[in-house]
């Protein structure tokens, strides 16, 4: 079969009830249900997780990083957005 | 009659596997059966909570454009964007449950759904912006951090995500007071003011004593509240009288005072006619908030309609 007609599909898994899903890589499937279950097979196969998400990587919209500087710069110059930036007198430990 | 018994037994057995999971500490996620009542029960909580940050934009948002110094303002402004993402994040999370933004949104407008009710006082002078961030964001992480290990994972997410935003909003509130306090005697003043109407409604910002608390009994049943209202305030009132003392203020409660036996700060009753008159519409700000929230709204209605119109365009015109 003809690799390059079939999509390619991001893998997310959740490895514990509670947290986060985390992508962990990409395969090709024919369809959604498919990457799920190719997924399945690659991903989990060691109990690696509890829930799986796959997405058409096609269907993702990402920042290039290439042009990260002017995507997150803008940030950079706001060092009061942090906690840190606040010196708490001694007395006070923690807040 | 048989589907009847059959769908009582799949839900029966669907209860157990539901309370074996909060029994073992497990997350309640969006795609799990859960009895009606949760669902009703985290809704109410998560959407209140939602509406706060929302609401709570009003009293600091009002202060923006007077903060002292471009600094302030700077500082200001970046913390009521995050707290605009903390009705975000919830809003998002509540979703998951299966009730949409609008219907949220007008439960809020309707007076139906509660938001906190300290914002429902006016900010008078700048050392309020102090005394917010200070004790109203105080008691707000107080609630948060045990509101982490909230039964139901998306709430549970969100809260993780921000915590970790929230104590610069606290340590700017101090700074603020603490500039005030060793400022000029006019500026301690002002600081001292400034507590004292707020140190009231922070503490009922926990809700009613245990024995009072119309839900509570339930929630933390399913863990979805995790610490008593009574326990987190003992706690907000242990860690503030310290940060009192180092501001140099006077205690804004003449019967605070060290119980060596309990090991925790004692401190006089709270007003809790003046709690119940607030939260039912009769305080200082109710009327304006969400006259205010219904007013943005409005205007904010044609960059919802252009949203509306670029996403139909789009769409047509991947379509041919
Ligand atoms: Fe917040
Ligand atoms: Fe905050």
């Amino acid at each position: 079969m003809n690799q390059e007609h079939l999509a390619v599909y991001e893998v997310f898994v959740r490895s514990n009830r509670g947290l986060d899903h985390k992508h962990v890589g990409s395969l090709h499937a024919e369809s959604p249900e498919h990457a799920l279950m190719y997924a399945r097979d690659c991903y989990i196969r060691r109990s690696e997780g509890v829930s799986i998400w796959v997405v058409e990587s096609s269907n993702i919209t990402a920042s290039t990083e290439s042009d990260v500087e002017n995507f997150v710069e803008p940030m950079d110059d706001k060092p009061y957005r942090h906690a840190t930036h606040y010196v708490l007198p001694e007395k006070v430990k923690n807040m | 009659m048989i589907s009847m018994d059959t769908k009582t037994i799949d839900e029966a057995v669907e209860l157990a596997k539901f309370e074996q999971k909060i029994a073992n500490e497990e997350k309640i996620e969006p795609s799990d059966w859960m009895p009606e009542a949760y669902r009703k029960n985290v809704i109410r909580q998560m959407s209140q909570h939602a509406h706060s940050e929302i609401i709570g934009m009003q009293p600091e948002g009002n202060w923006i454009t007077r903060a002292p110094t471009l600094r302030r303002k700077a500082v200001l402004l970046s913390k009521v964007q995050d707290e605009g993402g903390h009705g975000l994040y919830l809003y998002s999370a509540t979703e998951t449950l299966g009730i949409t933004r609008s219907e949220m949104i007008e439960a809020l407008q309707s007076r139906k759904a509660k938001y906190a009710s300290i914002f429902n006082y006016p900010t008078l002078t700048w050392a309020d912006i102090g005394a917010i961030g200070w004790l109203v964001d105080g008691a707000a992480i107080v609630n948060q951090i045990s509101l982490q290990r909230t039964s139901y994972g998306p709430y549970a997410r969100a809260m993780v995500r921000i915590c970790k935003e929230e104590s610069f909003h606290q340590r700017q509130g101090y700074e603020i007071m603490y500039e005030l306090a060793h400022g000029t005697p006019v500026q301690k003043q002002m600081a001292q003011d400034a507590m004292n109407r707020f140190w009231w409604p922070s503490l009922m910002m926990f809700g009613p004593h245990d024995a009072d608390s119309a839900h509570s009994g339930q929630s933390i049943l399913w863990k979805v509240k995790r610490e008593s209202n009574d326990f987190l305030r003992q706690k907000f009132i242990d860690q503030s009288v310290v940060q009192i003392e180092v501001l140099g203020l006077e205690l804004p409660d003449p019967e605070i005072v060290w119980n060596e036996e309990r090991g925790h700060y004692d401190s006089g009753p709270i007003d809790w006619d003046e709690f119940k008159r607030v939260i039912n519409g009769g305080g200082p700000c109710n009327y304006q908030r969400i006259k205010h929230h219904k007013k943005a709204h409005q205007e904010g209605e044609w960059v919802r309609e252009a949203v509306r119109a670029y996403r139909l365009k789009q769409q047509t015109k991947n379509v041919a």
